[in-house]
């Protein structure tokens, strides 16, 4: 069985439809690209799965759970982890911060506990912050533990976002467009990086990407959607070839 | 031996400001001066934990500490006085010194279930809406408390003062001191625990982002009521004090938007997220009103101007969203908290 199935999912904002009929088999331990001019609805797909909004009409299973109608962190919870495509870190508080929280889910003492500190508070804070702190030694960035978010350079915000997704303990990674902003040597970075975590961390991974150097190299399998319907499907030599991609893409520089 | 310095300079702090006052070295008036010190700090941290921590606009606290000096109020009267209404009391008059602080509890816990009216909208309103529902909240409190005769409706309630002097025939100690004391202390606590708390930081993701706050496996409504509840609860509880003061009545005119407003200048002068902030500022503001009550009504035209002059020269108030250890890092070596061990490292 797919770990996650997406059948016939659609979206429409008002009267626009930026999502339709959207079919995905996603196996466990797959690397697949959803790429697309701007607007195509991309992004929004990565709404629909993680919760953030609510489809029109469509079914999400992941490994046989339902996941239409769940709050996002209870889809989050269940293993689904995202980045954004514009960085949404917490900015005023500290990188080590910004990956505690996400291990909310996580946290097994109640309110009480979480005023008193007892023992079991202790244990479970104590374990939090050095998962917390493997994790960005994982990603060499130990070394901003204690420094806000905010003031980080552009690539190691990214690189955090890409660690806070990973805090959640997901099955499915969701990136969307992490080479956004990046220069080629980042960008080379940055595939590394994509292919360490996948292995070191057993992870599913579907990517958005406008950048051609990334999504040809590291995906198995690409998605193309164009105003929201589906118009190629296969893998990189597949889709440079295909006449739909080409004209969809016309006009654009990244072809 | 460093954890042992707050707890020592908190039990220094108790031992004079009580045993000051309960010999008579500390007169009336600055027993009734340290006692709104203490239930202004109270309302401040409280007010802090909505409107710094978690960036929300609430601006009618003044109507949750309300429903507490009501509810307690009316409740230790009950109990451990003679009322014309309530008639004789309930309960042996002696059981008021160990129940006493059980009865701020229930005004707490009511004040944090009314607090429910706004942790519930806020699931899905921010912003401009959510304080337009704060003041209504405000409104509605007073209102209620206005229409209702049996508790003295607009005229306000009285009987408290009997509980307090039937508390010190008992044992003559100044009780109501004590209690604002340690109310102030748990209440300091209970928000910096909360604060440091994995569950707590999820306040301040909502305050950065609240979307990527739900997305990253916070549940952000959950966090919401437990703001609230927390946040409205405390204020009950400095209203559960303040109706055991020495003037001996509270009345609905006294819960009205302009405290609300005193309660939001007290956290904006101190600096929203920062709790050493708001206990300077409670302290000062509290002072400063003392210092400007020859003036009468036109304190509320200097106190106005100090925080206009203060968002023109230190927009971020007192200490911003840090706390005093960060300004001043020595300080750390006494008061640090052991959750900060990490930052000690890295210094
Ligand atoms: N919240 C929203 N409300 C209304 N319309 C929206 C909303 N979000 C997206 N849209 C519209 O839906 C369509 C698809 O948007 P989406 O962000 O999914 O595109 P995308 O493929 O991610 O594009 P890009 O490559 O620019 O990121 C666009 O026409 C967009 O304007
Ligand atoms: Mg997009």
């Amino acid at each position: 069985m797919p770990l996650l199935q997406i059948r016939n999912l659609t979206h429409w904002f008002g009267g626009l439809r930026a999502v339709h009929d959207f079919n995905l088999d996603l196996e466990e331990g797959e690397l697949v690209g959803l790429i697309g001019p701007n607007g195509a609805g991309k992004t929004t797909v990565f709404n629909l799965v993680t919760g953030a909004y609510r489809p029109t009409a469509g079914e999400i299973w992941l490994n046989g759970d339902n996941l239409v109608g769940l709050r996002p962190h209870q889809i989050t919870a269940k293993g689904i982890g995202r980045t954004f495509q514009t960085i949404r870190l917490w900015n005023e508080l500290t990188v080590l911060d910004n990956i505690r929280i996400a291990h909310a889910s996580r946290i097994k003492y109640g309110i009480a506990d979480s005023i008193l500190h007892g023992q079991r508070y202790r244990k479970e804070e104590k374990e939090i912050k050095e998962q917390a702190m493997e994790l960005l030694t994982v990603f060499g960035m130990e070394q901003y533990a204690h420094e806000l978010a905010k003031n980080l350079p552009y690539g190691a915000q990214r690189r955090v976002e890409i660690a806070r997704a990973l805090a959640t303990e997901p099955r499915v990674l969701l990136l969307d467009e992490p080479a956004a902003g990046m220069n080629p040597g980042e960008i080379g970075e940055l595939l590394d990086l994509i292919q360490q975590i996948r292995q070191d961390f057993g992870l599913t991974i579907w990517i958005i990407e406008h950048q051609m150097r990334v999504i040809m190299n590291i995906c198995e399998r690409i998605k193309v959607i164009d105003f929201g319907e589906t118009i190629a499907e296969g893998t990189p030599q597949e889709i440079q070839n295909n006449p739909k991609v080409i004209e969809a893409y016309l006009g654009e520089e990244a072809f | 031996m460093r954890k042992l310095y707050l707890p020592l300079l908190i039990l220094l702090l108790f031992v004079i400001i009580i045993g000051g006052s309960w010999l008579g070295i500390i007169n009336d008036y600055w027993q009734l001066v340290l006692l709104f010190i203490g239930i202004n700090i109270i309302l401040t941290v409280s007010l802090n934990l909505i409107n710094g921590y978690m960036g929300e606009f609430s601006c009618g606290h003044a109507g949750f500490m309300a429903v507490g000096a009501y509810v307690s109020g009316i409740l230790t009267v009950w109990l451990f006085a003679e009322d014309k209404v309530f008639g004789p009391p309930v309960l042996p008059v002696a059981w008021a010194i160990p129940l006493f602080p059980l009865a701020l509890i229930v005004g707490a816990i009511a004040a944090s279930l009314v607090g429910l009216l706004v942790a519930i909208p806020s699931f899905r309103t921010r912003g401009d809406y959510l304080a337009i529902i704060t003041l209504a909240v405000n409104y509605i409190v007073k209102s209620a408390i206005e229409n209702m005769e049996v508790i003295g409706g607009p005229r306000g309630f009285v009987g408290m003062k009997r509980v307090m002097n039937n508390m010190a025939d008992v044992f003559d100690a100044p009780w109501l001191l004590i209690w604002t004391f340690i109310a102030m202390i748990a209440a300091v606590l209970i928000i910096r625990n909360f604060m440091a708390s994995t569950l707590g930081k999820g306040v301040e993701a909502i305050r950065e982002d609240e979307v990527a706050a739900e997305l990253m496996s916070v549940n952000t409504r959950r966090i919401k009521v437990i703001a609230f509840m927390l946040s409205c609860g405390l204020a009950g509880l400095a209203g559960g004090l303040f109706a055991h003061w020495p003037g001996g009545y509270i009345n609905p005119g006294t819960f009205t938007i302009l405290k609300s407003t005193e309660i939001m200048v007290m956290v904006y002068l101190g600096g929203m997220g920062s709790i050493s902030g708001s206990i300077i500022s409670a302290i000062g503001f509290t002072l400063l009103l003392e210092i400007l009550r020859p003036l009468g009504v036109f304190k509320w035209v200097v106190i106005p101007l100090l925080l206009v002059v203060m968002m023109l020269v230190r927009p971020t108030g007192i200490l911003g969203n840090r706390e005093l250890t960060d300004v001043f890092p020595k300080l750390r070596a006494f008061f640090g908290y052991e959750e900060e061990s990490y930052a000690l490292a890295s210094d």
